[in-house]
């Protein structure tokens, strides 16, 4: 090939050797190059991709901490030897591993070392002008020739426009005019936002890990408030690294009512919930008084300025209220555990301390908790069982105790169970066992009165902060923009060389013409468009010979 | 909304026709199959016909890609041989029928799945059955294409067929079967336009990496060479090779995108973009797969074989994800339409 100086051939796939340089304090450095080069090079671009796809395998096929934990216990309890050892490695919670992020670290700089370079060169080439003329244009994959009417400046001329959008170069040669023409730089373009875009997705997701939190709470749906001023509101939060809950938004939710629709079978169709909220601005200005109405739905959350609001599940939470001998009544009101989630038959315990007993041990010994079971839809038996989610039959099965329920021990207890250990010392004892719909009422030994007054619906709320939500939407559109740039568009150089011929039968000038075609980095789909420029330039051909020879291109 | 069951008796009715009429499209690729030549002759001396000197001026000698022949070269009759040998005639009788019925079959096809929708009055992509039987109507349309665009120089990738159907058959047989769900109203969590956004690309996708898969395993079977009297048969490695690259550069951006959706339409509905569910873990282990096919196009000595072995292990992961986790890993995904 003819290359001048000043255009020099195709940039080399990869970084040229350095010449080599033996010497002592030397050694370190071309260490260090030596490992920067080799991370940086395809190959070893291809290891860490397939690292990073089997070392995330695990988290499909092992129960994950973070989405299940009573999986990985039942893991635990069924593979005893096993288990431990996977814990080891953090089998159970991959994606916070540190070996997990030393491969997309890695990945990460290898990429940037990667493409640092390249996108230099490309810099560099998009200056220049298109690579020379190859002396022997006939040893191009795509080559064609023939003699055409017009002097060479006609054709050149010619090709001017045919070639329009091309990058193009004329250039004299001895006797011959050629141009060379380059296409599809946008293809680079693409490979280097796609890439770039990568490492954009993963800062903004890094940033939702440290400063984005997931708190879920349960809101009772008839009135029930929760704001959001401290962790403590919460039933279960997770905090992102740098989150310790101190400067939370502190707006506010207000649930007035929860419907849900279901299908004759049982299966859900909607659920909504209609609710009031205050901003954070508006409880830091003072306005608490107004709230402003919402329509909650699954697919369908409240943006707030920084948090979001999902409905993620509903329930039941019975109302009783019980009336001691001295006259004292409390009503208790609280939500009960869906154990089946497809009828909702739940089960909970509401627990009352007595009130108006000055004595701590009395009251401890009288205080009353009702536990059991509650259906929606009762099937109507001695046993209960629930048949259909709605409440259209609520009768709850219950079990009433009384004497201490141990909640001054200091020792959390579940809200939904009554402590067991009260109940096999004896210190908690069951002073009736009934099934009740609401309105009706018990009696118990002592007198005191049991009434199931009514069913309210909960709510389950989930707020997320994620401050990097929207750099990665960015940044995945981006990705998207660049991966199409770079798969669709082909880099090809197509080169044409006029040398003036004898003149046609008819006096007039003539000439000949060489075309030659070579499609950079990807191999497929420049046949079709050389074959088109062909017959732009050369004209039709004869139809018996076939344009395009390997077919696929 | 209530079902309209006769719309989706109908659904059903054109399911199994479509699954019959593949069937038979199927024999037919198989006769042709079987009853084309191996042209490894034909080929040598298609090759020194293409190295003729250009007599002619205005002739385009094409790109003979230097030194590789392929099929679709050995499929245009050297001049001298322009009249069609006897065998060759029967073999392009059994395929043109096998691609007429194989229209027909994704007509019927495609009338199944809009039935659904009509009958249940939703986007028809709610459960395992419907969207294992789009994925193969998408993998069936996608061969189509294929065939469609190669046609003006080729007719040597239709015999492929065979292989094509054969695991969308499978596919459609368990769908029909195992997978089978009555056409039902879905759970609030899928009532959202993104299902249709989200569910229809990836089974789009997921159809056409099937292409690829099953050319990327005739690659492999060409280039050993083994077993003999049937690779023989096989379109060139380098058309093979080929075709899996062109179809898998259209399919994964499509699952990019997919992916994405599907992340929008999470931070919607579950609360998170990303939560390592295990359909988002496969379904991002699928993508590294295929981002690690196109990188080995570009490594030295992963080009060929190495590729291609990527390229099948992409398909593995793609169909892992759409059976394997919806049918035994629990997660926020499982709301197949099973048990
Ligand atoms: C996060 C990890 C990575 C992913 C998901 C990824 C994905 C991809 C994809 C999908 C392509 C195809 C687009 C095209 O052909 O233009 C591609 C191409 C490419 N990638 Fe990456 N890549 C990653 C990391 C890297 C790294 C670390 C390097 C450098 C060592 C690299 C260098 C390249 C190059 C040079 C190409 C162009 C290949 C060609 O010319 O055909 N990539 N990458």
């Amino acid at each position: 090939m003819s290359s001048p100086p000043t255009a020099p051939p195709a940039a080399p796939e990869s970084p040229p050797q350095p010449p080599r340089r033996p010497g002592g304090g030397r050694a370190v450095l071309a260490l260090l190059r030596n490992a920067w080069r080799g991370l940086t090079s395809m190959r070893t671009a291809l290891v860490l991709l397939f690292l990073l796809a089997l070392a995330s395998l695990p988290g499909a096929l092992l129960p994950q901490r973070s989405l299940n934990q009573q999986l990985v216990d039942q893991y635990f309890a069924d593979y005893p030897r096993l288990a431990p050892l996977l814990d080891k490695v953090g089998a159970f919670e991959i994606f916070a591993t540190p070996w997990f992020a030393a491969i997309y670290l890695l990945l990460m700089i290898s990429l940037v070392g990667c493409l640092t370079p390249r996108s230099l060169e490309y810099l560099r080439a998009m200056r220049q002008k298109p690579v020379a003329t190859p002396r022997n244009l006939a040893r191009m994959p795509h080559h064609a020739e023939g003699v055409v009417d017009g002097t060479p400046d006609e054709v050149l001329g010619r090709v001017r426009t045919v070639l329009k959008g091309w990058r193009r170069a004329e250039r004299d040669e001895s006797g011959a005019r050629s141009v060379s023409a380059e296409r599809g730089f946008l293809r680079e373009t693409g490979n280097l936002v796609f890439h770039m875009s990568l490492v954009g997705l993963l800062v903004g997701i890094a940033v939702g890990k440290l400063f984005g939190y997931e708190g879920q709470v349960i809101v009772l749906a008839n009135g029930g408030q929760f704001c959001n001023t401290s962790i403590l509101g919460y039933d279960s939060f997770n905090p992102g690294l740098r989150v310790d809950g101190t400067d939370l938004a502190p707006f506010c939710i207000k649930v007035d009512s929860f419907t849900a629709e279901y299908l004759p079978n049982g299966q859900p169709e909607q659920y909504t919930a209609e609710l009031g909220y205050q901003t954070a601005d508006d409880v830091r200005s003072g306005d608490t008084a107004t709230w402003r109405p919402d329509t909650l739905a699954v697919n369908h959350p409240l943006r707030l300025d920084g948090e979001r609001v999902y409905l993620l599940n509903h329930g039941y939470a019975p109302r009783f209220t019980v009336t001691w001998p001295d006259g004292q009544q409390r009503t208790g009101e609280i939500q009960w555990q869906p154990v089946d989630t497809t009828t909702y038959l739940s089960q909970g315990a509401t627990k009352f301390e007595r009130p108006g007993i000055a004595d701590d041990a009395t009251r401890q010994k009288s205080s009353i908790a009702i536990t059991g079971l509650f259906a929606p839809t009762s099937s109507g038996g001695q046993v209960v069982t629930s048949t259909y989610p709605d409440l259209l039959a609520p009768e709850a099965a219950v079990d009433v105790m009384r004497g201490d329920l141990g909640l001054d021990d200091g020792r959390g207890q579940s809200i939904f169970s009554i402590d067991q250990s009260k109940v096999d010392s004896g210190e908690l004892v069951r002073v009736a066992r009934e099934n009740m719909v609401p309105g009706q009422e018990i009696t118990l030994d002592d007198g005191t009165r049991i009434r199931f007054d009514d069913v309210t619906q909960w709510v389950a709320l989930q707020v997320s902060h994620d401050p990097g939500q929207v750099t990665v939407l960015v940044f995945a559109i981006l990705v998207l923009l660049g991966l199409g740039l770079s798969l669709s568009i082909k880099r090809r150089r197509f080169w044409v060389r006029v040398v003036p011929a004898d003149d046609g039968p008819d006096g007039r000038a003539r000439s000949r013409v060489e075309l030659g075609g070579l499609a950079r980095t990807d191999r497929a789909g420049y046949g079709e468009e050389f074959d088109r420029l062909r017959a732009d330039l050369l004209g039709p051909t004869d139809a018996a010979a076939p344009t395009t020879r390997n077919g696929g291109d | 909304m209530p079902v309209d069951p006769m719309l989706s008796e109908y659904s059903d009715l054109l399911f199994k026709g479509a699954l019959t009429v593949y069937v038979l499209a199927m024999v037919f690729y198989a006769v042709e199959y079987v009853s084309s030549r191996a042209r490894v002759r034909t080929a040598v001396a298609e090759t020194e016909a293409a190295h003729e000197p250009a007599a002619v001026g205005a002739r385009g000698t094409g790109s003979a890609d230097l030194g590789v022949v392929s099929e679709e070269n050995a499929d245009v009759p050297p001049p001298a041989a322009k009249a069609p040998k006897p065998s060759r005639s029967r073999a392009d009788r059994f395929g043109r029928m096998g691609v007429s019925l194989t229209i027909l079959a994704v007509l019927l096809h495609l009338g199944s799945i809009v039935l659904r929708g009509l009958a249940t009055t939703r986007w028809p992509l709610g459960n395992m059955y419907e969207f294992t039987s789009a994925v193969c109507l998408a993998a069936m349309v996608a061969w189509l294409v294929v065939l469609q665009r190669t046609s003006k120089r080729t007719r040597g990738l239709r015999k492929l067929g065979v292989f094509v159907l054969a695991p969308v058959l499978i596919l459609m047989f368990l769908a029909g079967t195992v997978l089978y769900a009555q056409a039902a109203p879905v759970v609030p969590a899928l009532r959202s336009y993104w299902l249709a956004v989200h569910v229809t690309t990836v089974t789009l996708a997921s159809g056409l990496f099937f292409v690829p898969g099953v050319a990327s395993i005739l690659y492999l079977m060409k280039r050993a060479g083994k077993p003999a009297g049937f690779t023989a048969k096989l379109p060139e490695a380098d058309v093979l090779d080929r075709l899996a690259y062109r179809v898998t550069v259209v399919a994964f951006p499509m699952y990019t995108f997919a992916v994405i959706a599907g992340a929008i339409w999470a931070e919607a509905a579950w609360g998170r973009f990303w939560g390592w569910d295990p359909k988002e873990t496969v379904a991002f282990v699928a993508w590294v797969i295929y981002a690690a096919y196109l990188h080995a196009r570009a490594t030295a000595g992963w080009r060929h074989v190495g590729a291609a072995w990527i390229n099948i292990l992409g398909l593995a992961a793609i169909i892992f994800n759409l059976f394997f986790i919806n049918m035994v890993v629990a997660g926020l995904h499982s709301y197949a339409g099973l048990g």
